[in-house]
């Protein structure tokens, strides 16, 4: 019998939802333990001592840290249908997109829509360029992989249910239907798919955490766009 | 398709760390490729047509087709050329141990470099907190190879592969930051030693003076004294 899997994770977390997402999508049974990220647990301190952040996957007695590096132990662990496609070229160009998420996308992305005046236009004007690089990747496809989602399109699922949810608790739009129809629609195709619905969070849920945290991530947003 | 030539061709910049994990995972493989040094302060038609969204090096073309960013070359060199003539994988065949491998370079990859930039270009309060994250970083890698003969233990790696380049630039920065890597990691600088007598190291690590002197360029470039 496999030993157990369990999530270390937290409600709001994108990071979080794409290891539960890739869990989901393998038919991998887990426990989640919701973390509270202001007051971090023994747990998660212990299994990840470098970053000391979410998400973590526990299998057994074994730990692994990193959503992107975890998304990869979880199609090579278990089996199940593959999240990565299995020619090693196009392995690299989904292992390009995610890397485009992370470190291109997400900063301007996240920060146009927690920041204000100049600063914001600025992010705004970065993340629309990268934004576009994407409409044309999905043009004619309902998902970045073909039919199905698979990994690219869960590593960018901060622009499928955390998209609208910041829309609304920051009043701010960058992704604007008009200008990028298909990423709008691969957004209402991620949210209504069923094979997530296990580990799809509750909008009302995660609206109602941003709003009560409205402070402290516009904070955290002007800190970041500092560095 | 980017570029026409059958084959591997590597558009890089010599002293690259990042290009340098390409050269050593192609030596690894026995792989026959041709080196393409790249003009950066006048980039070419081929390199900005290989990889318009970065513009930057390495860039390996396969048969003309571009993959990009350094971790992702390996890899795709890795499972592209599996076990060629008897030549061991570059990531191991156990997937938590492939995960360890993969957190490790990842890590290095996002500390590493910038840290140590920070601490060439930077004074005062700024360097020293450089200086404290660099030590920082260092240690933890010291940790982590622990009393391993490598980061994945008996056998040279995709980990290693990841932060040996990065090995030329301990001088540069024991320089600049006023310590000494041996004293504060002898694990990691004794890990180093080992890496070099690997031919596919040596031949492609910048000598660690010729690294000090291209920072001190830079700086004289950018106006640091």
């Amino acid at each position: 019998m496999s030993p157990p899997v369990k999530v270390i994770g937290a409600l709001g977390s994108t990071f979080s939802h794409r290891v539960e997402a890739a869990l989901c999508l393998k038919g991998v049974p887990y426990e989640l333990i919701q973390e509270d990220l202001n007051n971090k647990s023994e747990l998660l301190l212990t299994h990840n001592p470098v970053k000391k952040k979410v998400p973590v996957l526990l299998h057994g007695d074994q730990a692994i840290c990193e959503s992107l590096v975890i998304i990869e132990y979880v199609d090579e662990a278990f089996e199940g249908p593959p999240l990565l496609p299995i020619d090693p070229y196009d392995r690299a160009v989904a292992r390009f997109w995610a890397d485009f998420m992370d470190n291109k996308l997400l900063k301007p992305f996240w920060l146009a829509h927690w920041t204000e005046g100049e600063v914001q236009k600025g992010f705004a004007k970065e993340a629309m360029e990268n934004l576009a690089l994407l409409e044309v990747q999905l043009r004619g496809k309902r998902f970045f992989g073909g039919d199905t989602v698979g990994y690219i399109d869960i590593v960018f699922c901060c622009l499928a249910p955390w998209l609208s949810v910041i829309e609304e608790v920051t009043g701010m739009t960058v992704v604007d239907e008009s200008e990028y129809p298909a990423l709008r629609q691969w957004e209402k195709e991620y949210n209504s798919y069923e094979a997530l619905k296990p580990c799809l969070p509750g909008r009302d849920q995660l609206v109602a955490y941003f709003t009560e945290n409205k402070e402290k991530y516009k904070m955290y947003a002007n800190a970041w766009a500092q560095q | 398709m980017a570029g026409e030539k059958k084959g591997l061709q590597l558009l890089d910049f010599w002293v690259s760390p990042f290009g340098q994990r390409c050269r050593i995972a192609l030596s690894e493989k026995g792989l026959p490729y041709e080196y393409l040094e790249q003009d950066l302060g006048n980039k070419s038609e081929l390199l900005l047509r290989s990889n318009p969204v970065h513009k930057k090096i390495p860039v390996l073309l396969h048969d003309g087709r571009p993959v990009c960013e350094s971790l992702i070359i390996v890899q795709y060199i890795d499972e592209a050329f599996p076990g060629k003539d008897g030549k061991p994988a570059l990531l191991p065949a156990d997937p938590y141990a492939r995960a360890q491998a993969r957190f490790w370079a990842d890590y290095v990859d996002k500390k590493l470099y910038d840290c140590g930039t920070r601490l060439w270009k930077l004074k005062g309060e700024a360097q020293q907190q450089a200086r404290k994250e660099m030590l920082e970083i260092l240690r933890t890698l010291d940790g982590a190879l622990g009393d391993g003969k490598f980061f994945g233990g008996e056998a040279f790696g995709f980990a290693d592969v990841a932060i040996a380049p990065f090995t030329a630039w301990f001088l540069t920065y024991e320089r600049h930051g006023e310590f000494s890597v041996e004293e504060e990691c002898p694990r990691l600088v004794a890990w180093a030693k080992r890496c070099g007598e690997r031919e596919s190291v040596a031949k492609n690590l910048t000598p660690p003076e010729k690294v000090y002197e291209f920072i001190c360029g830079m700086k004289k470039r950018f106006g640091i004294e």
